[in-house]
């Protein structure tokens, strides 16, 4: 893709609360005419999203999504939770990508009280079907599950 | 153009979901292995059913509960002619395959002592696996696999070997769902009858591409799904020799499948009813005879001619794409293709093709142990039918390169 938005990176989100990076993939994908380019674009996403740290791929970070596997891995920064994670199959990869830049380096209770509608606007709502068999739901909630876990912790 | 006895184009519009359109793209559908498209005229049936006559069977003395039993008891006729079976009480009408292959396999438990084998092949869908281990547990015999080489293809000398008088059971596919081998169910029978073993083939992929005779193959055993040839879901059919059946206990117990209750005793209906407890699918049964008749009248022989040349045109054609491999390269199959593509996730292409209007099986197929055999994760699986067109085959083998060229 030559015309990838600017704002694709996988750096620190400063001080971009959970909403507006949300809104900045939401302006991202409103820029596509068709299924093709925003796959394409979610491609590339999945292509670059930084590969987890292989300690951590492990069958205890693994969820089992019948078709395409997934695996997930949080860690506290300070008072902000990060996640890395991976999957088998690129597509899948390309929506990890997307949760990742929004949830992580974000405080566990913003995570918990986040929703992942903007997902339907970008038009990929049905990777997110319970029944899609690709572990993403799965992966969502994993990520909520942490967020509670590290916010127990943190109190 | 492909050689055809059949109207493709006329035989298309029998199917009335084969105009929708699917992410804006005219729907292209290869899945029929998972299950097959119901034509106008099996949909009349079912709404004619529940239009004129829907009523509880074998039990009403009134007008409706005749003609509805007339109906359902006229397709387990269509069903005995079409599979040739020796007699009408030997067709049990079940949910599916997966029910059938439960009914024998709980049934058997009485009969397997520990130390007793039952062989299964190497290429049998979850619901052909999992009930006999269930079964090996509950009586302590052995589960023993019948292996099968690169091709897909069962090794048949090993399967001989694995013979012997502690062999009690055999059950295998007629036709792979992952792989769309065909298994040389005759020589398996006759070598399994020859130690005194019983045989159940699970037809559920070959019954919508070839028409078994099951007097002429003696086998004692053979279950198929509706579903997989123009029926309805939620209905199927058990063959069962008469001695089979008068042997096994019943599966289910409830109304329809006993003579006589009392709280000291009951007694069990004569066959099939003893195997058919409950209000069964009656609607289902009817429009399953339908699907029968449809598909009889179109000529199996014909169906399995034009859909062989289909799936040779597909491989030939996918075979172009680079770092394209076919899983399932026996002599003998029916229009299935399992593939991947080098370099790229099986879900990853589904969805692609998905997009665009095609609709393929991604996944193991509920056949693990094959995917472990290949140490792949899964396949894609293309598999056609006879309402499938040479243009189609094209859409696909196009979607696939577009998915490549996406996905590399």
């Amino acid at each position: 893709m030559t015309d990838k938005p600017p704002s694709c990176t996988f750096e620190q989100n400063g001080y971009m609360t959970i909403q507006e990076i949300q809104e900045e993939i939401v302006d991202e994908f409103s820029m596509f005419d068709d299924w093709m380019q925003r796959y394409e674009y979610m491609i590339e996403l999945g292509k670059s999203l930084p590969l987890i740290d292989g300690q951590y791929k492990t069958d205890d970070n693994l969820i089992k999504g019948c078709q395409s596997k997934v695996w997930v891995h949080a860690e506290l920064d300070g008072d902000k939770l990060v996640f890395t994670a991976d999957s088998d199959a690129i597509i899948t990869k390309g929506i990890i990508a997307i949760l990742i830049r929004a949830f992580s380096n974000q405080k566990p209770q913003d995570i918990i009280d986040a929703d992942t509608a903007f997902i339907d606007e970008i038009g990929l709502k049905e990777h997110l079907s319970p029944t899609r068999a690709n572990g993403l739901v799965s992966m969502i909630k994993q990520m909520k599950l942490y967020a509670v876990a590290y916010q127990t912790q943190i109190n | 153009m492909l050689q055809t006895a059949l109207d493709i184009q006329t035989i298309r519009k029998d199917f009335p979901i084969l105009n929708r359109e699917v992410n804006g793209q005219p729907l292209v559908y290869l899945d029929n292995a998972a299950t097959s498209q119901t034509p106008q005229q099996v949909i009349d049936v079912i709404v004619d059913y529940y239009h004129r006559y829907n009523a509880n069977i074998h039990r009403g003395v009134h007008t409706l509960s005749q003609e509805a039993t007339d109906a359902y008891e006229l397709a387990r006729q269509k069903i005995q002619k079409h599979f040739n079976i020796g007699k009408i009480h030997e067709v049990i009408l079940t949910s599916g395959t997966t029910h059938g292959i439960n009914l024998v396999a709980t049934g058997f438990t009485s009969f397997l002592k520990k130390g007793d084998e039952i062989v299964v092949s190497a290429m049998e869908h979850h619901s052909n696996i999992v009930p006999w281990q269930m079964l090996c547990e509950r009586t302590g015999a052995v589960l023993k696999v019948i292996p099968m080489n690169q091709e897909g293809e069962l090794i048949m000398e090993e399967y001989h070997v694995l013979l012997s008088n502690k062999t009690k059971l055999v059950f295998c596919n007629h036709v792979s769902n992952a792989l769309g081998t065909i298994n040389p169910i005759e020589e398996i029978i006759d070598a399994a009858h020859k130690v005194g073993a019983a045989v159940l083939i699970d037809g559920a992929q070959a019954a919508a591409h070839i028409k078994p005779d099951l007097q002429a193959l003696d086998v004692d055993f053979y279950t198929v799904s509706a579903h997989k040839m123009c029926g309805p879901t939620g209905v199927g059919m058990l063959y069962g020799k008469e001695e089979w059946l008068n042997k096994l206990p019943p599966y289910q117990g409830g109304g329809e499948m006993i003579a006589e209750v009392s709280f000291e005793k009951t007694t069990y209906a004569d066959l099939p009813h003893k195997f058919e407890a409950g209000t069964p699918n009656i609607c289902g049964g009817i429009a399953f005879g339908a699907a029968l008749d449809y598909m009889e009248n179109i000529g199996f022989g014909a169906i399995a001619q034009y859909e062989d040349e289909l799936m040779q045109y597909a491989t030939q054609q996918l075979l172009t794409i680079e770092g394209l491999r076919i899983y399932g390269t026996a002599k003998h199959k029916t229009s299935v293709i399992s593939f991947n593509i080098e370099g790229i996730h099986p879900y990853d292409i589904g969805t692609i093709l998905d997009k665009l209007g095609i609709a393929v099986r991604t996944g193991h197929h509920c056949a693990q142990p094959i995917m472990d055999f290949y140490k792949i994760p899964g396949t894609v699986r293309a598999s056609f039918s006879f309402y499938n067109t040479q243009e189609e085959v094209d859409k696909l083998v196009e979607g696939v390169k577009r998915a490549q060229r996406m996905l590399l």
